[in-house]
């Protein structure tokens, strides 16, 4: 049994070895992940007034932002990654999610639906993720660097109380006005009879999308508040046992 | 003799919930677990959990009040497990329902597809086939939950019927539409598709229904015991010798024996979700089986040989 025990505390500091190695390596990646993601929304951010001051409407804006934000929307699926690993302390289901939400409507609504590229919900989305992501990543960054100024901190677990349902209101509206275009074109769909006997009509299936905000939006909304309670407050949250 | 006394808390609060005096040494937590519920007639035995440490895992119903690491004053923590249903009556419930689903859509009936096609039949023989290979297996896996099966847990908690139902009922819904639908594409090869589907389904039919008898002869009636699972003289069970959960193992083989016989992606789809759900159960119950036994068979995998 002594023997044992011993051999316990040997791997117990190996395994601390291993653990501190480990954790100085994802501090660095994270750090560098966030002040590029940052850097990358501010780019979008500062894209967007610049054509809006010169060119003074909306229409095309999208059309000029829309390599940029592909880029760096789609790259934030390493966040999945991030939770998955335990480098971060967040539920992979909640960033799956989020991360999923964004990527759809980027690659499948906006990207593929032309027509729709120069909606007014387009624009209200767009700006809303951008101050969104530039205070999420800034909030990272600092944290990370441990120099976290109150104003971002503030602006972090505050703005998002006007922005989400702004940015869902955005999105939806956008859905909504794409339907006619995915009904006519038939896109994405596929009908009877083929050889692997299944059918699917994108207009359904972007009808049973906007109807899922409706469970999930209110999901997503409260964890955000009980996160804000908890960090701005110091409060402690029972959680809900299962 | 001496008597113990036995106090429950509530693990969260801790607020004192039940005293119990003269308590016999010999008393099961089964026992403390009915003498609780006459003061709590609100939680019946099967959704108390009683434990000695309030993060702690669950006490069992069999062990002995005298044989616990307690003094002559016991203290237990409470947990309320939720409503509780038993495992026959969802089995029952989430097997029935696709059953007669899967019949609604092969005999077509109104408001499924459109209204000239009513009580219309296939005119291709595989999809009366299939319709037979689909009852088939959930009325033999109703008539096991009746007869065959001897579970170690009498309940679930309640919210599982809904989420289990919706699974089953779901997509059996979405696979009877299309096979049953009359615009169904036949497999492109033929005959000889769906009789080599038709054959590896027989297969592991019989080879499930093997392992479900051989674990249920594992177990004396109304025991708990866990034992090794070994080979019979039945062949279908010599599988043993290299999977620990091979009446998953089987339950994959047939559907993917349907979804050759079907050619219907939504039977590919259902045969994956299910391959990926028995293959988690089939890792945790290796793993318990590597835990408790010193000499389990090392050749073993959890559900697919060598493999997984």
């Amino acid at each position: 049994m002594a023997s044992s025990e011993e051999d316990g505390t040997v791997e117990e500091k190996e395994n601390n070895n291993k653990k501190r190695s480990k954790s100085a390596l994802a501090t660095a990646w994270l750090t560098f992940y966030n002040i590029a993601m940052t850097a990358g929304w501010l780019v979008l951010a500062i894209a967007m007034m610049r054509f809006y001051i010169q060119k003074g409407t909306h229409k095309g804006l999208y059309r000029s932002i829309a390599r940029t934000l592909k880029f760096f929307q789609t790259f934030a699926l390493v966040e999945v990654g991030h939770c998955a690993i335990g480098i971060v302390r967040t539920s992979v289901i909640v960033t799956g999610v989020q991360v999923c939400s964004r990527i759809f409507m980027v690659w499948f609504i906006t990207n593929s639906i032309r027509q729709i590229q120069n909606e007014e919900s387009v624009i209200l989305f767009l700006v809303v993720w951008t101050v969104t992501e530039i205070t999420r990543y800034s909030y990272y960054t600092f944290n990370l660097l441990h120099h976290l100024p109150y104003f971002i901190k503030w602006a972090r677990y505050n703005l998002f109380i006007v922005l989400y349902p702004l940015g869902v209101i955005g999105e939806l509206l956008t859905i909504y006005a794409a339907l006619p275009f995915v009904r006519r074109s038939g896109m994405y769909s596929m009908r009877l009879p083929n050889k692997y006997n299944v059918s699917f009509d994108y207009y359904y299936c972007l009808i049973v999308v906007m109807l899922s905000y409706i469970p999930l939006f209110p999901q997503l909304y409260f964890h955000m508040l009980r996160q804000r309670r908890r960090v701005l407050h110091g409060e402690v949250i029972v959680e809900k046992d299962d | 003799m001496k008597h113990y006394e036995v106090e429950i808390l509530d693990a969260k609060t801790k607020d004192k919930l039940c005293f119990l005096d003269k308590v016999e040494p010999n008393a099961t937590i089964g026992e403390i677990k009915s003498m609780f519920h006459k003061s709590h007639p609100q939680w019946y035995p099967a959704r108390q959990s009683i434990r000695l440490d309030p993060k702690g895992k669950s006490l069992k119903d069999e062990d002995v009040l005298q044989h616990l690491p307690v003094g002559t004053t016991a203290t237990f923590y409470f947990r309320d497990l939720g409503a509780q249903i038993s495992w026959v009556t969802v089995f029952l419930t989430e097997y029935t329902g696709p059953l007669v689903i899967y019949l609604m859509f092969y005999f077509r009936v109104p408001f499924i597809y459109a209204p000239k096609y009513d009580f219309t039949t296939s005119k291709h023989w595989v999809v009366h086939l299939a319709c037979m290979c689909h009852s088939f297996h959930y009325m033999k896996r109703l008539l096991e939950t009746l007869f065959v099966h001897r579970f170690s847990h009498g309940t679930m908690p309640l919210r599982n019927i809904f989420k289990n139902c919706t699974y089953y009922w779901g997509f059996a819904a979405w696979m009877a539409y299309y096979i049953n639908h009359p615009l169904y594409t036949p497999p492109i090869y033929g005959e000889q598709q769906i009789r080599l589907a038709l054959i590896i389904f027989l297969f592991c039919q019989i080879g499930n229904f093997s392992i479900h008898i051989a674990l249920r002869n594992l177990r004396p009636p109304g025991s708990k015991t866990r034992k090794i699972p070994y080979p019979t003289k039945n062949p279908f069970t010599w599988i043993f010798l290299l999977v620990s959960c091979p009446n998953y193992t089987y339950e994959l083989g047939s559907w993917l024996g349907f979804t050759v016989m079907t050619q219907c992606l939504p039977v590919a789809f259902f045969t994956m979700v299910g391959f990926i759900q028995m293959t988690v159960w089939a890792k945790g119950k290796h793993r318990s089986y590597l835990k408790e036994f010193r000499d389990y068979p090392p050749l073993r995998s959890p559900i697919l040989p060598f493999v997984l």
